[in-house]
């Protein structure tokens, strides 16, 4: 190459590529899962600590998913009473509750018209397989409202296919605004203290500003309901990433 | 206010049955009552087979009238005495609303097979599916968990 100037140009080296490796990125976003975390309470911190191995060594055997609630999960159990001794359902989760060894997620689906939900213990022995067949988290923590909502919110198809998600992306929000049965609904969901976004309120609005009645808020400022987890969170998360590499 | 609930439930009634022609609509009507305990007197249940007396409709609801138990409530797998279309029907329970033990399916209705008294169902097909758990007790529900279509 010449340059303006007649003379040959100095080597200018290509520029180094940047490479963003993404694998590495999702390894430092980290999820613990939310029932290592211990509840607000006097009991021994030694109790959890206990819990935490025996938690971490079914880990080890039995590989438990990230998920939320929201997901599609299908769950393979073994039961003495099935055909082939196997039983398998396919579900959305609608709630994680319990700390600890207990630890429960409920999983809804609709079959044949029947609205259906079973209560998982994600620590008990019977469970063979968890499988994520679908990642979507929704607005809300607990989705009990499905169970007023219309069923086609809730059926889900037993053969549905896994769909793929790659590891680094962010789980995906649906924002999705479920319409509802008409009333009664086994809980006044449009009551603030449920806080509930997912829903798509048809009622009047003389019925939502009633409901307003029942709001508390002061509640976000109260102090004595503070529970700051980020430092426990910290702990927790290394004492757990560290008993499972073992 | 429960009379003025009523007459609302019934103005609701033709298109409700017009728009979802199942059955079961009847129980979900002008009030609910929460599921407290599962299967006990009085309770309004919904029959799943495919028999004609369990499916023909009638303006009162199937209701329980007496549970065969030493507890008056009945979980999965108890007897029944049912009162539908002005007779009495035994019947078996094959899931409630109630949560039970972890495992085990909740349903979002009271299901119930009818049967006669020697344990013979009167349909001949269930769609609606069944817990595993009547398994246990295959000897005397021998013939109900043959004509189930579906298992959960």
């Amino acid at each position: 190459r010449i340059s303006s100037d007649g003379n040959p140009a100095k080597f200018q080296p290509p520029p180094k590529p940047v490479i963003i490796d993404k694998q590495k990125q999702r390894e430092e976003k980290r999820f613990l899962s939310p029932e290592f975390i211990p509840p607000r309470g006097r009991t021994d911190p030694l109790k959890f600590f206990i819990e935490r191995k025996d938690m971490i060594q079914r880990r080890k055997v039995f590989n438990i998913p990230e998920f939320y609630v929201g997901h599609v999960l299908a769950v393979t159990t073994a039961d003495p009473y099935a055909n082939e001794k196997v039983s398998r359902f396919v579900g959305i989760c609608i709630q994680r509750g319990g700390k600890g060894l207990g630890a429960t997620f409920v999983l809804r689906n609709v079959i044949e018209d029947q609205g259906i939900e079973i209560c998982y213990e994600l620590y008990n022995p019977r469970i063979q397989a968890i499988e994520v067949l679908k990642l979507e988290k929704r607005l809300d923590d607990n989705l009990m409202y499905l169970r007023d909502a219309l069923p086609e919110y809730s059926t889900f198809d037993v053969n549905m296919k896994p769909v793929s998600h790659l590891d680094h992306e962010e789980v995906p929000v649906n924002k999705l605004q479920v319409r509802m049965k008409p009333k009664p609904w086994s809980k006044r969901w449009e009551r603030p203290k449920y806080n509930i976004k997912g829903i798509k309120f048809e009622l009047p609005e003389k019925k939502m500003k009633e409901a307003q009645k029942w709001s508390q808020p002061w509640l976000e400022f109260d102090m004595l309901r503070e529970y700051d987890t980020s430092k426990i969170e910290d702990k927790i998360w290394k004492e757990v990433s560290e008993g499972l590499k073992k | 206010s429960v009379m003025t609930r009523f007459c609302a439930g019934f103005a609701l009634a033709p298109r409700v049955l017009l728009s979802r022609s199942v059955f079961h609509s009847f129980l979900s009507f002008a009030s609910i009552t929460g599921a407290c305990r599962a299967i006990q007197k009085l309770t309004r249940v919904r029959v799943v087979d495919n028999s004609t007396l369990g499916n023909t409709p009638y303006h009162r609801p199937p209701k329980c009238i007496h549970v065969y138990n030493k507890t008056g409530v009945g979980k999965v797998g108890d007897k029944i005495l049912l009162a539908i279309k002005g007779e009495k029907k035994k019947a078996l329970i094959v899931g409630h609303k109630m949560p039970g033990p972890t495992m085990t399916p909740r349903f979002d209705s009271n299901n119930v097979v009818l049967i006669e008294d020697n344990g013979n169902p009167i349909g001949t097909r269930i769609k609606t599916p069944i817990p595993y758990i009547l398994r246990q007790r295959e000897g005397e529900f021998s013939k109900v968990l043959a004509i189930a279509r579906n298992f959960v």
